[in-house]
């Protein structure tokens, strides 16, 4: 009977099957899982895919370097939420994406790697530029894969792109053998759904810990929502929003969870941790109830392990079960997605009388030195401290940061008040140099209308200082503020603090930035004195093309407050006060 | 009762895909959060496609449940079960390579029938003896075996089964370990 074999009604079809190389199966399937753009670089092993790329409406943007293409892709994807996608040979080419897949993987960033590998019958000879990259990058991804027959490349790539976006996302890494590109096969598009047996990214909390977390909450006197990038990730800002409003819990954030809440919101205390605001810091050493949201309690968060927040109960919203109790013991963990649970959590929670809690913090707000721009000596001079602050108001708070690794990116989340989720991006758990050009790079081709502006410190911006060039041959617009202080800037602070002052290895010379944008055929400003900020900010902004400003700051500058690794969160250096200055509250009007 | 704080040696069953490099993710992963493995086995089950892993690792309850949720965030792992605390039956199973010539024979051979083991191959010069058994019973035979001089010896991973009549079927098990907080009512 053949009519029963298939389940087709008489007017359907199945789809017919084309003749396709994996090569073309590799672009088609990008395109229907949405991809427009993909940043990489080419090379021998994967050829056969880059011959077949002109006939998908697929970008491609041509790095300078590898890592610059993971790093374009993790921008994309912090900026749009979207999958970020990076390409690269085999060998050289595969190995120069590991640190931008580390960081992608530190800071659950979803990017799928395509990597062209040797023939599949040469693997394990030592074919030229053969590396083994799935196994180099076993421990930095999500999953990764090693494909060497064309049937195999869509479905495992629709399987990446899923596993790298579902659950607490990730990078993958998919590994294609030339001959897989090469081969062709009939291929039919059935659409049937990705099959992973033992994937299971979605967890729900039980009702009665629901009710537990509404009872903790009911009962708090000295609560705090910590907004870590989970809420981010989630999209949960708004719910977020509402939980406060209900509640009126104040929020600290994390330095990923910037943005997740409101800066200038009046709930919102600012960030915690190494760096972090003192009296935020002070206020979890009291508080009495923590409700951690999607964040995952890294060192540089909570300070001395053993003294971390000794009054408070904890509750833990996290998706990813192996988070729990990992760093900090928690009283209430609550799996699953921060914005299900605010859902779950909101119809049952209600105003709390914590008056008293509110004042005072206020009061240690106004004991608190952090905000020391007034305190900063207006000689004429440039503090870094003054340059995010100025671009903050002359961007008027808009615009997408992305930031490198190092004091300016304290300085930057300190100073630049973030009031949207996805505007501010920086690598937070691998805290990698470099990223921040080729981040931003990613985030313009993922937010066109976007005012993007690299904050850059002279070290890490040499470091992937080539995607300059990618950015005048592919005409991708950025501001870049370079945070110039002639300096290693953070490790000279702790040589300052903690090695007697002994600057070892950390002055750093650097080319002439002004120079060195013309020599790309892009424009470059040089700012000595505040007064000069504002013009040049200005004038970056309206350039068609990538502008550097190279902000001369003063040099030996450090950031405050600074809670010493391993130390009390609360034990904080201060910056040392001009004489005759009381530690006073400082408000920021816009006049500072 | 040991403490949940204190590390005790701990039973894991896991089904995992059978796939290249599975094993290699699971043992990398080990290695990457430092859990110290005391023994492994892997072997296929009566399903395709699936194999099922036996591990024992020294951890406290916390450590535990991690070590099980971070199993169970690799893709090709199916399901994890700790099984320290069921009742369930345990083996290893060991060869043994005994230095004997006729002369002391039948005394190694008698001894060997004490532990249930049993001779799988007999020489000029030699013997070897093979033992299933809980580590206790191997380590007491080999004592035992010792002063004859041992040649060589080989010993398997622990395999362990819960005890009942409900098989732990691959597909069924699907959740990872229920989460407490430090004071959970
Ligand atoms: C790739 C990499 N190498 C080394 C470090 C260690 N490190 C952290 S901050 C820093 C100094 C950064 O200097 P600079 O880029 O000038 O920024 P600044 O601190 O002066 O603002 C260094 C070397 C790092 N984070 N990443
Ligand atoms: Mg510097």
């Amino acid at each position: 009977m053949a009519a029963s074999v298939t389940n087709l009604t008489p007017n359907e079809t199945r789809p017919e099957a084309r003749r396709l190389t994996g090569a073309q199966l590799i672009w088609e399937t990008l395109v229907k899982e949405g991809v427009r753009v993909v940043f990489g670089y080419p090379g021998g092993a994967i050829m056969p895919a880059y011959d077949a790329l002109p006939q998908y409406p697929i970008r491609h943007i041509l790095v300078r370097h590898e890592q610059g293409a993971a790093h374009m892709a993790d921008g994309y994807a912090r900026a749009s939420g979207r999958v970020g996608v990076a390409v690269a040979t085999s060998g050289p080419g595969a190995t120069n994406l590991v640190t931008g897949i580390a960081n992608a993987m530190m800071d659950s960033i979803p990017i799928v790697c395509i990597t062209g590998q040797v023939a599949s019958t040469l693997i394990g000879s030592d074919a030229f530029q053969e590396t083994d990259i799935t196994g180099i990058t076993l421990p930095i991804t999500k999953h990764n894969f090693l494909v060497s027959r064309a049937e195999d490349i869509a479905p495992t790539l629709r399987q990446a792109f899923y596993i790298a976006s579902s659950g607490r996302p990730g990078p993958v890494l998919v590994d294609i053998t030339k001959d897989a590109q090469n081969a062709a096969i009939d291929y039919v598009d059935d659409g049937a759904p990705v099959r992973l047996p033992g994937y299971r990214p979605e967890r729900s909390p039980v009702p009665e810990e629901l009710e537990r977390a509404i009872e903790l909450i009911r009962k708090a006197k000295r609560p705090i929502v910590f907004c870590g990038h989970g809420v981010v990730k989630a999209n949960a800002t708004p719910l977020l929003l509402e939980f406060v409003h209900k509640t009126g819990i104040p929020v600290a954030q994390t330095l990923l969870g910037l943005g997740g809440f409101p800066a200038t919101h009046p709930s919102s205390l600012g960030m915690m941790g190494m760096h972090g605001e003192a009296w935020v810091n002070t206020a979890i050493q009291e508080a009495d109830l923590i409700i951690a949201l999607g964040m995952r309690f890294d060192d540089r968060v909570t300070g001395n392990l053993k003294t971390y927040a000794p009054n408070a109960k904890k509750i833990h919203v996290e998706l990813d079960p192996a988070e729990i109790n990992k760093n900090v013991k928690v009283d209430l963990p609550l799996l699953g997605d921060v914005r299900e649970i605010l859902r779950l959590l909101l119809p049952h929670v209600e105003k709390l009388d914590i008056a008293e809690w509110l004042a005072h913090i206020e009061e240690l707000k106004g004991d608190s030195a952090v905000r020391d721009i007034q305190v900063l000596p207006d000689n004429g001079r440039l503090f870094a401290a003054h340059v995010i602050h100025d671009l903050w108001r002359y961007t008027e708070g808009k615009a997408l940061v992305v930031t490198d690794v190092g004091q300016h990116q304290m300085w930057e989340a300190q100073y630049y008040k973030h009031d949207h989720p996805r505007k501010l991006v920086t690598s937070g758990g691998l805290g990698t140099m470099g990223f921040a050009l080729p981040a931003a790079m990613g985030a313009r081709l993922a937010c066109p209308d976007d005012e993007i502006w690299v904050v850059a410190g002279d070290g890490g911006f040499q470091m992937t200082a080539c995607e300059l060039a990618t950015c005048a041959q592919e005409n991708i617009k950025v501001n870049i503020a370079i945070i110039n202080n002639g300096y290693l800037g953070m490790v000279r602070q702790w040589q300052e603090f903690f090695y007697g002052g002994r600057y070892v290895a950390t002055p750093i010379k650097s080319p002439d930035f002004v120079k060195l944008a013309e020599a790309h055929g892009l424009s470059g400003i040089r700012v000595t004195r505040r007064e000069e900020v504002r013009e040049a900010v200005e004038r970056a902004r309206a350039n068609a093309e990538t502008t550097i400003i190279d902000f001369r700051v003063e040099q030996e500058d450090a950031v405050y407050p600074m809670v010493p690794a391993g130390a009390d969160l609360n034990a904080m250096i201060r910056r040392p006060l001009p004489e005759g200055v009381k530690h006073n509250p400082i408000y920021e009007t816009g006049e500072d | 009762m040991p403490s949940p704080q204190h590390p005790i040696l701990r039973t894991f069953v896991a089904y995992v895909e059978d796939r290249p490099g599975v094993l290699n993710r699971i043992a990398s992963l080990f290695r990457r959060r430092g859990y110290n493995i005391v023994s492994l086995n892997v072997g296929r089950t009566h399903e395709a496609g699936i194999s099922r892993m036996t591990f024992r690792v020294e951890a406290d309850e916390d450590t535990a449940r991690r070590i099980e949720a971070n199993l169970y965030k690799l893709v090709n792992v199916l399901s994890v079960e700790d099984i320290t605390d069921k009742p369930s039956v345990s083996r290893d199973l060991a060869l043994i390579k005994v230095s004997v010539g006729p002369d002391k024979r039948a005394e190694v051979l008698q001894l060997c029938e004490v532990f249930r083991a049993r001779a799988v191959d007999v020489g000029p010069r030699d013997l070897i003896v093979e033992i299933t058994g809980t580590q206790d019973k191997i380590d007491g035979l080999v004592a035992i075996l010792e002063p004859f001089g041992i040649a060589e010896m080989v010993q398997t991973g622990t395999v362990a089964m819960t005890r009942g009549p409900k098989g732990q079927a691959a597909t069924t098990m699907h959740q990872p370990p229920a989460l407490r907080g430090v004071d959970a009512a």
